[in-house]
Parts: structure tokens; C-alpha cells; sequence
């Protein structure tokens, strides 16, 4: 149910009122909770959250009801000069597992964030509270948001509410990785803001339906297209831009990594949709789309490398998110229509979307269990993990269980799609990029094989857990991960478009079969480039494959190692900097290369 | 040259100078300063996109100049909160500087400018 093509545009559906109501809601909540104060803060959000999850299934059931995008005009006025409100089918499904993530990372944060016993307000939970429901409601306007400069409020909205988030325990590696966080993502949007203006100046209007009939290529679009998704790549932290990621989302509390990595970067990210595929649908070229995708093609080898070579299970994690975002892009070459030169709402745009929400499922799900780990064991080291399987078995077991879904494990939602993504690779002969979507699963096992390798080996020394772990935290982990696995047999047809309907093509024994050819590819890209500690974990044979793969291992280790230093070069902010300006010129220039 | 040409050069030679600013400059007070200038720069040009908007008989168009409004009040609070997290990260490290030397065993990259 892609929304450009036939919107009326000029009246408020019925149902509407649940678009205003799913931003207003997380909005009060956050007056109230600031107002109330103390431990009366945590309670307000507790009550906001069941409230939320069920705005945003009231508007799946009425979006399929309706057959048609829901619509709010804010006062009546209607476009270009009012402000409209607007959900598709993509916004509603983001808004829905937002619901699902944010109450289970409020579940789980109950623990780490209570206000302690005889003290009437902490600073970390009362601000923790607040932000993590402002996180919510700018998410929501984000996937509503019906014109540009709405969707730039949000955006800011999203990074202000994410980046006290970073620093939340105040040490000083956290408040520069927050700094540092927020400055790079005001950047990206200056950026994105010049966009706008310069839009606005050629079209005299921001409203996203309005500008998809009458934006064509020309010189200030095309400056405007190439400077607003430069922009937008830096918030969303695509290879090259991703210098602010790792050290805010390791850094920050394990209930704040689990939204940051799970949903914040999913917003800037649909935004990217919303500018390709509805304002600049007859913009596109071939050039364009390959760009794109190479970024992302780029971020799963970087992202993948490096992260085999960190020592702390969180910095794993961040990296994996980097790896996972470019993943997201991947699709644009294969929605790319070569007849029309626009890029096309199919099964590509529904696999690209489908991974994001299984990312944030997953992702958050991992997070959460590494939080725990960490605060059990007292530190995250991945060689020091050994008999934790033991020790913890349901963390353990969530993060396998988050991992495998990310692999597309059959039925899981990352295995939708993956499968979508083939088909529409194969649809458009697009062989190179069936090959890193391979490539992408491989990596992606192989990082969640090294820590599951480490996690299930035997304890050198018997541990001794500093703090017990809560059994609710490890439960909300465990679900979440559960329903990234199970999200591939959600009803998806009615909300995301496919032409050819969204089921699998091949038999369920088979495509489990066959998703297990890139967990072995996964366990030798672990054996060749991950960390070990002073033995090796416990794998099948394991002394055996040690002295065949020794020499392979050297060769590997030596490939990876300029990996390592170009993502560190590639951390410095001059280099962000001029890299981000870089791609805005690269971006501008496939775009012209086409329009002539 | 009219004067909405000049205004507009005028904009984005501060906004320029602020990108300047914002990447070169490793010192975080100066990337915030350097930031308002380019906030600045932008508010011109939308400025210059009134004005040259308008319809026939109007001075300039208004929506711009709502959107520079709100363009302000979101740029003052990422001031106030970059600076506020400034401030902290000086009375906790004593300096007000975004290279980390790495602390030992946190696995940070020394050397982030």
C-alpha cells in the first residue's frame, strides 16, 4: 500500500484521529511524567506503553480495514498549507513493532532503572524514563510526518531525546561519544535543512504527495536530493559516516543501546525511503541506486571485520549494527526499474523494510542480553565469556536466538527478507548483489558463531556472578528475540507491497536446509578472523581444524588488518567530515549523470 | 544583481564558512559556534527563497519564515544541549576536548578527534 499514486489528499479519513492520538499520547506522558517527577515518572511511561502498543494496532486493523492510508489534516487546512498526517502501510508496520520494542525494553528496564528505595528522584532513571517515551513519540511523527520540514522537526527531536541516552552514567568516554554523537548528527541535518529550503523554493510546497507530482530533475532538485540524503546517511551512520556509532551505542546503558541501535537509526533511515520512493520517485538512476547499495555493500564487510576483531561483546554488538545498516540498503539497485527509471514499491522495498523491523526485534534482543552478561560477569570481554552458557543460559540462549533470526533462520523475518530480496535480484539480473546478500548472511553468522563458541565453552576458572540477573529482564530479551524469529509468518501482504504476494517460495524443510550453508560459511570466516583467547573454543575437532587453517588464518588476519585501520582513519572527524561532503558531491553528480 | 542575489551569496558564504568551521576545527566549543554560523547561512537562504517566493504584491512569502522560526528554536536547543553536555564532560575530564586517550581494557580507539 504504497501512498503516492492515488491519495485524496484533502480530507481526514476515519481513523485518522488515531495518527494524532499516537503522537499526543508519548508527548503527554513525557509532560506529565517531567511534571510528576521521581518515581512517579517511571509509572506515567509504565501506563503510557499498553496504551501505545494498542494506538498502533488499532491503526494496522483500520489501515487494512480501510484498504486506503489513513489521513489527518491538522485544523482542516489542507496541503500545501496545512500540515497532514499520513500513514501507509510501511509507517504503520514501523510503528507497530516500535510498540513491541519500546514496551519491551521498558520491561526490562524496570530493573537497571529503578529509583532507589528512600531517594524521592535519581537523575539516570527519571531521565531515562522521559527520554526513552520522547524517543517513542518522535519515532511515531517520524512515520506519520506528510511533509518535509515536519519530518526535519522530528528528526531533531529523535537526536535530542537519543543522545542524553549515550551518557546516561556520566563518565567521560560517554559524554564524548555523545558529544561527539550529536554533533555529527547536526550536521546531517543542516544538510538535510538547506534540502528543504531549496525545495521549497523551486515547489513552493513540503508536502511529501504534493512534491512526488511535481518534483523533475533539475539543477536545484537535484542539489537538494543529493544534499538532504547525505544528510540523512549520517543520522542513519551508513559506511562511511558511522564515526558517532560504535562508541555511543557501546557506551550507553544496555536497555538505551537496545532502542538506539534497534529503532533510532530506523528513523533517518525511513526517510530515505519516504525521499526515494515517493518526493524524488522520477529522480533515480542506475548510477544512484548502485551507489547506494555499494555504501552498504561496503558497511557489511567493514562493519563484519571489524566487529570479529573487537575483544568487548558490545562493541560486537555496535559494529553488527553497522554491518546490519547496510544490509538496509541494499535494496535500491534491486527496486530500481531500468523501463521507467524510478524506483519501484515491490517485493524489494518490502524486503528492505521487512529486514529493518527484524533488525530492531533482533537487535534490541541482543543488546539486552549482552547488558546482562556484562553486569553479571562485570565485564564483556569475548575471549573471558567461557561458561556463561552455563551460568546464564536464557541471556545466552536470547542472544542466540536474536542472532539466528538476523541470519534468516527460516521463519524468521530477516529470512522473508532475504528471500524478497533474491528474488528481486533475480528478477533483475542483478547477480552482483545476490552475492553480497549471501556474502551479508555468512558475516553475519559467523560473528553470532564466535560469540555462542566463546559463550558455550567451558569456564577456565569457575565464575562468580557479581549480581544476580533478573529473571523478568532475561524473559523480555528472550521474547523479543522470539518475535524477531517469528516475524516471518505475520501477515504481510496487507501492509507491505509485493506484487507476488510474500510467502517463501521453496518448501520450509528445504529453506531450513539451505539456511544452513551460510552458518557453516560463518563458522570458517569465525575460525579464520575471530578473536581467541589463550586456547581455542570449544568447536567440533577444533585442535585438528587449528593446525589445517593456521597459515589461512595468518593470510586473513593480514586482509583484515588494513580493514581495521581504514575504519579507524575513517573515524576521525575530518575524514567523516570530508567524506560526508564527498558522497553529497557523489550523490549529486549519479544524479545529474542521469538527467542529462 | 539584485539584492536577493547578494543576500542569498551572503548566506551561503557564512553557511561555508560554518561547514568549515564545524569539520576543521577540532576544538568542540569552536564545532559548536561553527554550527550556529551554518544554522545562520541556512535561515539566509530560506530567507532569500521568501523573497523570491512571493507572490506579486507581498513582500515575501510567510511559510519560510515560519519554518526559519521553528528552524531557530530547534537550533537554540541543540546549542543548549551541546553545550550542556560541554560543560559536564569539563568538570568530569577537567578539559574540554573530544580526543580520547583510550582507557586501558574499554577497547576504544585511541586518537578519536
Amino acid at each position: 500500500m504504497p501512498y503516492p499514486a492515488s491519495v485524496p489528499g484533502d480530507v481526514t479519513t476515519t481513523g485518522g484521529f488515531l495518527l494524532v492520538l499516537s503522537v499526543v499520547i508519548p508527548v503527554a506522558g513525557v509532560l506529565l511524567a517531567f511534571v510528576l517527577g521521581g518515581r512517579q515518572a517511571e509509572r506515567v511511561v509504565l501506563a503510557t506503553m499498553p496504551l501505545g502498543l494498542v494506538i498502533a494496532l488499532a491503526i494496522l486493523v483500520t489501515l487494512r480495514q480501510a484498504g486506503a492510508p489513513l489521513i489527518y489534516l491538522l485544523g482542516g487546512w489542507a496541503p500545501p498549507l496545512g500540515v497532514a498526517l499520513r500513514a501507509d502501510g510501511l509507517s504503520a508496520v514501523m510503528m507497530a513493532i516500535t510498540a513491541v520494542v519500546i514496551g519491551a525494553v521498558g520491561v526490562f528496564a524496570r530493573v537497571d532503572f529503578r529509583t532507589p528505595r528512600g531517594s524521592i528522584e535519581a537523575r539516570a532513571p527519571f531521565a531515562f524514563w522521559i527520554l526513552l517515551l520522547a524517543i517513542w513519540g518522535a519515532l511515531n511523527m517520524v512515520f506519520l510526518g506528510g511533509d518535509l520540514f515536519t519530518l526535519y522537526v522530528a528528526l531533531e527531536l529523535l537526536t535530542f531525546s537519543a543522545v542524553p541516552l549515550v551518557c546516561l552514567d556520566g563518565r567521560a568516554e560517554t559524554l564524548q561519544a555523545a558529544l561527539r554523537y550529536l554533533l555529527f548528527a547536526l550536521l546531517g541535518a543542516v544538510l538535510y535543512l538547506v534540502g528543504t529550503a531549496l525545495l521549497y523554493g523551486s515547489y513552493g510546497t513540503l508536502d511529501i504527495v504534493l512534491l512526488s507530482r511535481r518534483v523533475h530533475a533539475e539543477p536545484a532538485t537535484v542539489v537538494a536530493a543529493a544534499l538532504m540524503t547525505a544528510g540523512l546517511l549520517a543520522k542513519t551512520a551508513l559506511f562511511p559516516l558511522h564515526l558517532w556509532l560504535p562508541p555511543a551505542h557501546a557506551g550507553a546503558p544496555a536497555a538505551a543501546s537496545a532502542v538506539l541501535s534497534g529503532l533510532v537509526v530506523k528513523g533517518s533511515f525511513f526517510i530515505v525511503i519516504r525521499l526515494w520512493f515517493d518526493v524524488f520517485a522520477d529522480l533515480p538512476s542506475f548510477v544512484l541506486a548502485q551507489l547506494l547499495a555499494a555504501l552498504g555493500a561496503a558497511a557489511i564487510l567493514f562493519g563484519s571485520v571489524v566487529a570479529l576483531r573487537q575483544e568487548r561483546l558490545k562493541l560486537l554488538v555496535a559494529y553488527s549494527t553497522l554491518a546490519q545498516i547496510g544490509y538496509l540498503f541494499l535494496m535500491f539497485p534491486l527496486a530500481f526499474d531500468a523501463g521507467s527509471t524510478r524506483l519501484a514499491s515491490g517485493g524489494a522495498l518490502a524486503g528492505g523494510l521487512l529486514q529493518a523491523i527484524s533488525h530492531a526485534a533482533a537487535k534490541a534482543a541482543m543488546f539486552m542480553s549482552a547488558g546482562l552478561i556484562y553486569a553479571a560477569l562485570g565485564h564483556d570481554r569475548i575471549v573471558g565469556l567461557g561458561g556463561v552458557g552455563r551460568a546464564l543460559p536464557v541471556s545466552v540462549f536470547a542472544f542466540a536466538l536474536g542472532g539466528v533470526a538476523l541470519v534468516g533462520v527460516p521463519p524468521s523475518g530477516a529470512y522473508l527478507a532475504k528471500e524478497l530480496l533474491l528474488q528481486a535480484a533475480s528478477a533483475t539480473e542483478q547477480w552482483w548483489w545476490a552475492v553480497v546478500i549471501q556474502a551479508g548472511g555468512i558475516f553475519t553468522s559467523s560473528y553470532v558463531l564466535l560469540v555462542l563458541a566463546h559463550a558455550l565453552a567451558p569456564a577456565d576458572a569457575s565464575i562468580t556472578l557479581r549480581a544476580p540477573v533478573g529473571r523478568i529482564q532475561e524473559a523480555s530479551a528472550a521474547a523479543l528475540a522470539l518475535c524477531s524469529l517469528l516475524l516471518g509468518l505475520a501477515p504481510w501482504q496487507a501492509y507491505l507491497p509485493a506484487p507476488d504476494g510474500i510467502a517463501p517460495s521453496t518448501p520450509a524443510l528445504e529453506a531450513l536446509s539451505a539456511s544452513l550453508w551460510p552458518l557453516l560459511g560463518g563458522a570458517a570466516v569465525a575460525i579464520l578472523l575471530g578473536r581467541k583467547g589463550d586456547r581455542l573454543p570449544r568447536i567440533p575437532l577444533g585442535q585438528v581444524v587449528a593446525a589445517t587453517v593456521g597459515p589461512a588464518r595468518r593470510a586473513a588476519l593480514a586482509l583484515s588488518r588494513p580493514i581495521e585501520r581504514i575504519d579507524n582513519m575513517l573515524r576521525q572527524w575530518p575524514a567523516a567530515g570530508l567524506s560526508l561532503l564527498a558522497l553529497a558531491v557523489l550523490l549529486g553528480a549519479a544524479l545529474l549523470a542521469a538527467s542529462r | 544583481m539584485s539584492a536577493a542575489i547578494v543576500f542569498g551569496l551572503c548566506g551561503a558564504a557564512v553557511a561555508g564558512l560554518g561547514l568549515y568551521g564545524l569539520i576543521a576545527d577540532p576544538r568542540p566549543l569552536r564545532k559548536i559556534v561553527a554550527f550556529n554560523l551554518l544554522g545562520s547561512g541556512v535561515f539566509m537562504v530560506f530567507g532569500v527563497v521568501a523573497r523570491r517566493g512571493a507572490a506579486s504584491g507581498f513582500g515575501g512569502d510567510p511559510v519560510p519564515q515560519a519554518l526559519v522560526i521553528t528552524g531557530v528554536v530547534v537550533a537554540f536547543s541543540a546549542t543548549a544541549l551541546a553545550v550542556a553536555l560541554l560543560l559536564r564532560l569539563f568538570q568530569v575530564t577537567g578539559s574540554a576536548t573530544l580526543n580520547t586517550e583510550a582507557p586501558a581494557g574499554t577497547g576504544t580507539d585511541p586518537a578519536d578527534a
